[in-house]
């Protein structure tokens, strides 16, 4: 988001939408922002709001009956030996194809929620993250085993040596978390995915995690895209942030300034509705009205509205707002600020 | 709460272990120790929380209390209407389901604790009908009133549980859960399956409920954050041990033992002008199968010395209503949250 040099990512009016009998669920619908190299962009929405569909996207990995109907996805490819590096529309691309899959796994990784399933119960982790090396690296089996060592220790797995032959089973929660995030950085991607990646951790676990993942980025410089629902993860970690609300942005801002300066209602009314722990015992919380509605209920108009405090009748419910900037990198989809 | 300060709870040497059984003769080797030695007490009227991480014994704990499951040892005392005391331990089977309508339960997972085949009606109904409010008017009547009590609408009560939204569900569950004029209600992480924006609705109806129904609350959690926002005293809990109990403002801003102090500086906060320098706890939660000799926390503990490696801290008032189980709960300093 930053102006100086040319965004890492930039995606525009993506839109993935999901087609059954039942009907249209419009998952991802327009979204667009911009990533520059070395940032950390925290993508922040309670359920349904697409934030993991987006990155799935980004990924080409939707699963069907999923559909990029619409939008481009610029990424900037890490320059090669010589000259900078091009720029490919990933959104264009065969999700199968030699040139998705080289860049797949390389130079965009992806670490999950789940860190219980997200490896084969039935080969090592070693084999699987020297098998991640392999396929996108000239080295021969012993070298890239070496490599898969020397990654487990980086992400501070103890006595690696021996962790490499174990079943991903035989490791705890947290562990499996690091060893997923060797695997993910073996290639040395320059953008790492991160989808909720210490959501199934114990809370002194997920300090170490993100203590982790904060001291790659230093040494590796990649930039990170952190999908969370917790606006304290968010807090800590990111540069930048992207609201999302029933598949649409919000508002987008640097991280201090949706914080300290929130524009748009659903962001206002999110931070008001969280318990903190520096609040006074026992004190109320200001919830928002309603639930998030179905994807197949989806409101007209802006999709916040039926639960919005600033409802404005005959044009929230009627018209959709469009993101408009209102100050520095700052830009909020919504009719007060029309 | 009240002036007159009865517990309706006490717990005194609770005990679990859970055989691990090995080989074709399955013969025990050995034993997870789930919860062990754990005492307090609820006084009438008041929210106790009890955190720690995964597999520190809490649920175990919550499910010992109600019989759920058999303690291995200890003893639990319950308050009943007429104003006797009960132990737990000690009821025939006729005598501990008349118990039960006084204590109930509330879980975490709305989308998994309510039977997909029942209606509202039948759900929140068939705890009255169990327990011999035969006539189907009164029930519906009952019901509807329970639902309006959650913040439900009585017409929805032929509906099924997946019309409905997690939140929701969680009110039904509630409701299920008050049907019999409990006393003593357990809620096992009731928010945490939820939407950041309805965890706030769910936490405000509980305190409500607690008020007008007078309700006394053993309120399980991993999130230290919601249990301020609830609870009157905190215990927390590790390796099957409970560590510290005190006054929640307490806890929170002068904790005694150093894992309450680490628990809290690892929550993050919604706020970047906050990143602080976090307590970054080395190593893993000890194996309840194999605990370390001496304080179970000491292998990662900060300020471990000799005598913490050698010999189990024993549980001491340190100040009036603050318990803590650490051989240097008096001369350390460490830092709370205000």
């Amino acid at each position: 988001m930053t102006g100086a040099g040319q965004p890492l990512l930039s995606v525009r009016n993506l839109k993935t939408y999901f087609t059954q009998d039942e009907g249209t669920v419009m998952a991802v619908d327009g979204v667009s922002f911009e990533m520059a190299p070395g940032a950390t962009l925290g993508i922040v929405g309670e359920s349904g709001c697409g934030k993991s569909i987006t990155a799935r996207s980004i990924m080409r990995i939707v699963d069907r009956p999923g559909r990029i109907v619409d939008g481009e996805i610029h990424f900037k490819r890490p320059a090669g030996g010589d000259g900078p590096g091009e720029v490919v529309d990933l959104a264009t691309l065969e999700p199968n194809g030699a040139l998705m899959r080289s860049i797949r796994g390389a130079e965009i990784a992806l670490i999950f929620q789940e860190p219980m399933s997200s490896f084969s119960p039935v080969h090592t982790v070693g084999s699987q993250i020297i098998e991640a090396i392999q396929l996108h690296q000239p080295l021969g089996r012993q070298a890239a085993r070496e490599r898969a060592i020397e990654m487990l220790r980086r992400v501070g797995v103890s006595s690696p040596e021996e962790r490499v032959d174990q079943l991903s089973n035989q490791l705890s929660g947290g562990l499996r978390q690091r060893a997923m995030i060797a695997m993910a950085l073996s290639c040395e991607p320059t953008l790492l995915i991160a989808d909720e990646p210490t959501t199934a951790l114990d809370v002194t676990t997920q300090t170490q995690i993100l203590d982790l993942m904060r001291r790659l980025q230093r040494e590796d410089g990649m930039a990170i895209m952190l999908i969370t629902h917790d606006l304290g993860v968010v807090a800590e970690m990111a540069t930048d942030v992207v609201v999302m609300y029933l598949g649409r942005v919000v508002e987008q801002a640097p991280v201090d300034a949706i914080f300290h300066d929130p524009k748009h209602p659903y962001t206002r009314a999110l931070l008001r509705s969280i318990p903190r722990i520096r609040s006074r015992t026992r004190e109320r919380l200001t919830p928002i009205a309603g639930a998030v509605p179905h994807p197949y209920d989806r409101p007209t108009g802006c999709p916040f509205h039926p639960r919005c405090p600033e409802f404005m009748a005959g044009k929230c419910d009627r018209e959709t707002p469009t993101l408009r900037s209102v100050g520095d990198h700052h830009a909020v989809s919504c009719f007060l600020y029309e | 709460m009240t002036a007159a300060r009865q517990p309706l709870l006490r717990v005194s040497g609770l005990q679990k272990l859970f055989p691990i059984r090995k080989g074709f003769l399955k013969r025990t080797v050995g034993h997870v120790r789930a919860v062990d030695g754990v005492n307090f007490h609820i006084d009438e009227g008041e929210t106790l929380g009890l955190v720690g991480e995964s597999g520190c014994g809490k649920t175990t704990t919550a499910r010992c209390i109600l019989r759920a499951i058999e303690p291995t040892a200890g003893e639990v005392f319950m308050r009943v209407a007429d104003g006797s005391v009960v132990e737990v331990g000690k009821l025939r089977r006729a005598e501990l389901r008349a118990l039960r309508r006084e204590m109930q339960m509330i879980f975490q997972d709305p989308f998994t604790s309510l039977n997909p085949r029942m209606t509202l009606l039948d759900l929140v109904g068939e705890p009255l009908l169990v327990h011999g409010l035969r006539s189907r008017r009164e029930r519906e009547e009952r019901v509807a009133d329970l639902l309006r009590r959650v913040g439900l609408r009585p017409e929805y009560m032929r509906r099924f549980p997946h019309a409905f939204s997690g939140g929701e569900r969680q009110r039904i569950g509630i409701a299920r859960a008050l049907a019999l004029h409990p006393r003593l209600v357990v809620a096992d992480e009731p928010v945490s399956a939820l939407d950041v924006s309805v965890q706030a609705q769910i936490l405000n109806l509980l305190q409500d409920l607690q008020s007008e129904l007078r309700l006394t609350y053993l309120f399980v959690a991993h999130d230290l954050s919601v249990v301020r926002h609830i609870s009157n005293r905190v215990a927390v809990m590790y390796v099957g041990r409970m560590v510290e109990l005190a006054g929640t403002e307490e806890l929170f801003s002068r904790p005694k033992h150093p894992y309450t102090a680490a628990l809290l500086s690892a929550v993050p906060e919604p706020d970047p002008r906050m990143r602080s320098q976090r307590i970054v706890l080395q190593g893993e939660v000890a194996n309840p199968a194999a605990p370390p000799g001496g304080c179970y926390f000491h292998p990662r503990c900060p300020h471990a010395i000799e005598v913490c490696r050698t010999q189990a801290p024993t549980w001491q008032e340190l100040s009036p209503g603050h318990f803590v189980g650490c051989h240097r709960a008096e001369e350390l300093e460490l830092p709370g949250v205000e």
